[in-house]
């Protein structure tokens, strides 16, 4: 324990304490990355697979098995009786009685009792689960308005809110720390209770059904002109009047000197910004409603019926729509840390 | 590509060099600011204020209605119906019976949720702070769930917790009897807070992570020199230096917590009964799930919400004094 | 040179939203195939109509059930949608009559649930075409009452005679219980009507709570309790719609009582893992009823091709191509005449035996089903009933104090729409 709560750089010799230490991050992996494997593997199991209990890890299915005349038919091992250890294929079933045949010796057909047997299960990927899929939507179409979003918004909510966040750190004028309280409340406002009149306000904007619509509301951030303000004010203002001093302007001094000094704290914002695009479902959902403008999460909730869900169609584009921000966060992951370390909290 | 981006870059930000030169001349000292924070501002006004005054019309009026100008005035009453109890800390005895279940369960939700919230995150800073072997795999998969969508975390989590799920299914393959773990509202509220807690700490951690790494090492070693109280080191040392992160954790996980729905909505559906209905999901589902639309009394709820948050904050601000310098 | 490169990129991409006028519009959501069936047909009227341009746009359920009516008073939305609830969007339904081929053959087919998208008994509108019609009945699992030994009950016995045999059953087969419904309050409305409840008061406005809903409601809490009904099915959820379908195919319960829309689910999820079979609707003293129900497309006023519109309509109401619609979905036709006519389902035997069922069982609902399920209160009472009797089964109120609530939540709702 006394290790633990002090830091301990150079120790040589490993003592329970770091075995702890090991253990609990280990098991922490587990619990933490442990159910979205499981959502990847579901992913692929079949509809069927889906519903059964209990649930296999891997995606298991019946195997089946091409009999000559009687067509594809299921497989299955009895256990009991004089056929037991044979795998024998059923070729129907009549309330507690099993009608089955040998593959090898099509012609006789064998009843047993239905107790007797038990299915033979077989690994198999549904790979169609995702195959599927793209004979159901345009898919390059919504793909598309995705990604469009996804990165106009962050482009334009990363010059906005640095714009703000530059005069509300380097300028001093009446009424700005009200604007920045004011900007700060917005923070406490949950998005569901603005939703039915920022509809009406699109609508008279002639902003639904665009990527607008989307892109507009979403721009600027209580979060990212807080957080940007916060790395600002830990630059030097000298810089600025070194720069006054060479007579630059100001929009010069903004975007030449605070914008590339700030990349840190613009990183871990665009990082945000595009993971709430990318995953943002109720306002896209009441302000797209035709399929052309749609986004992947919408897309994805299309198999969400009143009376009963797609399992295995939304599933599958639960791990489409991962896989792009899974990729870029294995990639820029040592930045995201770096970022929040030095933008986070000063 | 790095020289076609930095040049895309450039001749975009000099098309408003001349506007914004004409705006420098015209105006003096500080006030050059409001053209900065101007679009922003815009745009909060446009998206934020407006649909707050929008809602404040709503409170004051009845009906289904959606359009402002088609609904009847009704002064107060949507506020004296959501307040009108016999006994405040009995919702059945209150009229709108899910309201005050919401508040409650929110006033539990969060002294839980934030409690375990900042003790994890501090735990596995401080885990990750110390010598251990593939510490930025672990930092990464502690992070990870912070990127998904609060639908796919419900998802994940409803598929594992059902009756039907994994959970299930491996506790019976060790022997042990299954439990219908969103069916009992005790059980249905702890998972509420543990996904949620599960789907947000990394992003707590790396936080204080940053703060207990910018804590100069010549103090810890001082400190283990002569010192044979780890605890107390941490308490008196390190834990005063950590404040400001930890403060920024409180007030985030806070605002967060108070405004808990969807991860909750998706995965319990506010059930069984109304163990997990929280105040935003009371809110949804009377101006915008419910057949019968009473927006009037959802404005009035989310106004209550937005004025009893706002105190919060104050209060909060006033706490901390010196903050204001330091934001 | 890159300015100009911008502004030419920037413009394209406003250009891109914009849409064509002459379209129809139809919001649409599947709970199977519906969407993609309709697409199907569309084509073939569009190859017969080139001028019109059918364009469907699948959506999330929850899209339309909470978005419609907010697009729809911005003046917005689609010129048709695919909805079951009619109540929010009915003051901005078009009424179809004047475009109509002949308005007398819809009311021949379609007649008892035309007056479901109607407003009042004083409205002859119509507003739109049922997709299909759902019938709520008994799904058995009829292996694992062979396996106890229990015969099925036949037609005609009642509630009570169906609560013992499900409980022997699940004692004999080791079952945690005998049979489970759908939360639902328009599941819980056919048990109710058969044991008597009204619904109605005598001027026709909502009284859910008389003597005929409380012996429902009182039966149905008490079977939760001693494992006859699945109670986990109605408490799970806090509020909406769960089903009870996956505990039906992994055969823990013995009897579900569902509809007809789980046809597709039952083919090819439990296909011959055991024998299903559809029974009539048990009886009480109100009659052997289930529920109908069911979607429709209904048109709007905000249209700018009402007479597209009530064309395309016209065409998916033809006998012919209704029938061929009902196959590829596996749906109980709307159509009155269809009714009578054993449609070429691509079913199993099992399938086909379900659907002659669920037929029979249309056959027995009674008129005050019809009427509840059409009442524009219909889904504020299911929802209230739905939600505060679940309340009763997690111990959170008793009975007494769920039958004031339902009314006042009722009351609450009239009051709204009346403001």
């Amino acid at each position: 324990m006394a290790n633990l709560l002090t830091a301990r750089r150079g120790r040589l010799r490993w003592d329970w304490t770091d075995w702890a230490a090991h253990l609990y991050l280990v098991l922490g992996t587990l619990v933490m990355f442990g159910p979205v494997l499981w959502l990847g593997l579901s992913s692929v199991k079949s509809e069927s697979g889906l519903q059964a209990y209990p649930p296999t890890i891997l995606p298991y299915e019946q195997a089946r098995i091409d009999v000559p005349e009687r067509g594809t038919l299921k497989l299955f091992h009895v256990t009991q009786g004089e056929h037991a250890g044979q795998d024998l294929a059923e070729v129907r079933r009549l309330g507690l009685q099993s009608q089955l045949v040998d593959p090898a010796n099509p012609g006789t057909l064998i009843r047993l009792p239905i107790e007797a047997r038990t299915p033979v299960m077989r690994l198999h990927a549904a790979w169609e689960n995702f195959t599927d899929l793209f004979s159901q939507f345009s898919f390059a179409r919504i793909v598309w308005n995705s990604v469009f979003i996804t990165v106009v918004a962050t482009v334009l909510t990363l010059l906005v809110n640095s714009m703000a966040a530059f005069a509300l750190s380097k300028y001093k004028f009446s009424g700005r720390d009200q604007v920045f309280l004011l900007m700060l409340a917005t923070l406490m406002i949950p998005p569901t209770i603005v939703l039915v009149p920022n509809y009406l306000i699109a609508s008279q904007l002639g902003l639904t059904n665009s990527p607008w619509g989307v892109i507009w509301p979403a721009v600027a951030t209580p979060t990212g002109v807080f957080l940007l303000r916060q790395y600002m004010l830990t630059l030097p203002d000298e810089l600025l009047e070194a720069a006054r001093m060479d007579h630059a302007s100001e929009w010069r001094i903004y975007w030449r000197i605070i914008l590339p000094l700030s990349s840190p704290a613009l990183a871990v914002l665009a990082i945000f910004s595009v993971m709430w695009r990318w995953n943002e479902f109720l306002w896209p959902m009441v302000v797209l409603s035709r399929s052309e403008s749609f986004t992947l999460p919408l897309a994805l909730n299309s198999f969400q019926g009143e009376l009963t869900t797609q399992w295995h169609f939304l599933l599958a584009m639960t791990v489409l729509t991962l896989l792009p921000v899974t990729a870029i966060f294995v990639v820029l992951q040592r930045h995201i840390a770096q970022g929040i370390a030095s933008a986070g909290v000063k | 590509m790095v020289k076609l981006v930095a040049a895309l870059y450039a001749a975009l930000m000099n098309l408003p060099e001349r506007p914004m030169k004409w705006a420098q001349s015209q105006l003096s000292g500080g006030r050059l600011g409001w053209v900065f924070v101007g679009p922003n501002l815009a745009i909060f006004a446009i998206f934020t204020f407006l649909p707050i005054a929008f809602d404040l019309h709503y409170a004051l009026t009845g009906g289904t209605q959606l359009l402002p100008g088609d609904r009847p005035y009704v002064g107060a009453e949507n506020f004296a119906s959501l307040l009108d109890c016999t006994d405040h800390f009995d919702p059945n005895s209150c009229r709108r019976d899910l309201f005050w279940h919401g508040i409650w369960n929110t006033l539990a939700f969060v002294g839980l949720q934030v409690g375990l919230m900042l003790f994890f995150s501090l735990l596995t800073a401080i885990v990750l702070n110390g010598r251990i072997i593939g510490r930025s795999f672990f930092r990464a998969a502690f992070f990870y769930p912070v990127l998904l969508s609060p639908v796919v975390v419900a998802l994940i989590w409803k598929w594992i917790l059902q009756r039907e799920g994994l959970l299930n299914a491996a506790m019976e393959g060790v022997g042990a009897t299954p439990v219908n773990w969103l069916l009992d509202g005790n059980w249905a509220f702890f998972w509420s807070v543990f996904v949620s807690i599960w789907a947000h700490m990394g992003f707590y951690t790396l936080i204080l992570l940053a703060g207990l790494q910018s804590i100069p090492a010549e103090i810890n070693e001082a400190s283990q020199m002569d010192a044979t109280r780890p605890f107390r080191h941490f308490t008196r040392i390190t834990l005063p230096l950590l404040m400001p992160n930890v403060l920024v954790v409180l007030v985030l996980g806070l605002i967060r917590a108070v405004q808990i729905f969807d991860e909750v909505y998706v995965l319990t559906g506010g059930g069984p009964g109304s163990a997990t209905t929280f105040v935003v999901q009371y809110i949804y589902k009377t101006g915008f799930a419910d057949q019968v639309r009473q927006y009037g009394l959802a404005a009035a709820a989310s106004l209550l919400l937005a004025s009893v948050l706002l105190v919060l904050t104050l209060i909060q601000m006033k706490g901390q004094g010196g903050g204001k310098q330091r934001g | 040179m890159s300015r100009k490169i911008l502004i030419a990129a920037m413009a394209g991409v406003l250009a891109a939203g914009a849409a064509q006028a002459g379209d129809v519009r139809i919001a649409c959501y599947s709970d199977g195939n519906e969407c993609e069936a309709t697409e199907v047909l569309a084509a073939r009227f569009m190859a017969q109509n080139s001028d019109i341009k059918i364009i469907i746009d699948k959506q999330p359920f929850k899209s339309i059930q909470e978005n419609l009516p907010v697009q729809l008073a911005a003046g917005q939305g689609p010129d048709i949608a695919r909805t079951t609830d009619f109540g929010p969007v009915a003051k901005y339904m078009l009424d179809l009559t004047p475009y109509l081929k002949d308005p007398k053959y819809w009311e021949a087919s379609f007649g008892p649930v035309l007056n479901w998208m109607r407003k009042d008994s004083s409205d002859h509108g119509i507003y739109g075409l049922m997709t299909q019609l759902t019938i709520s009945a008994p799904l058995v699992n009829k292996t694992l009452f062979d396996q106890a030994g229990v015969p099925v009950p036949k037609a005609g016995a009642t509630w009570d005679d169906w609560a013992a045999a499900v409980k022997k059953v699940s004692v004999a087969t080791k079952l945690n219980a005998g049979m489970a419904w759908d939360r639902s309050g328009a599941r819980f409305a056919g048990p109710s009507i058969s044991m008597g409840a009204k619904y109605f008061a005598a001027d026709g406005s909502p009284a859910v709570v008389d003597d005929g809903f409380k012996t429902a409601a009182s039966k149905y809490v008490a079977w939760s309790q001693d494992g006859t009904v699945d109670r986990d099915v109605w408490v799970a959820a806090g509020g909406g719609y769960r089903d009870a379908f996956a505990e039906f195919a992994n055969g823990k319960i013995a009897m579900y009582l569902s509809g007809s829309w789980q046809l597709t689910r039952l083919e090819k999820q439990i296909g011959d893992g055991f024998e299903w079979v559809v029974a009539s609707a048990p009886c009480g003293v109100g009659g052997c009823t289930g529920m109908p129900g069911g979607a429709g497309f209904v048109a709007f006023k905000n249209t700018k091709n009402p007479k597209d519109v009530a064309k395309f309509l016209d065409f998916l109401a033809d006998e012919k191509v209704y029938a061929e619609w009902m196959v590829m979905t596996n749906n109980v036709p709307a159509h009155t005449a269809l009714q009578k006519q054993s449609l070429p389902y691509k079913l199993s035997p099992a399938g086909n035996a379900a659907i002659t069922a669920f037929g029979a069982n249309a056959a027995l609902l009674t008129p005050l089903a019809y009427k509840l399920q059409g009442d524009p209160m219909s889904r504020p009472i299911f929802g209230a009933v739905a939600d505060r009797i679940s309340a009763v089964m997690a111990g959170q109120m008793t009975l007494d104090q769920a039958y004031a609530r339902i009314t006042a939540d009722v009351a609450d709702a009239v009051a709204a729409t009346k403001k």
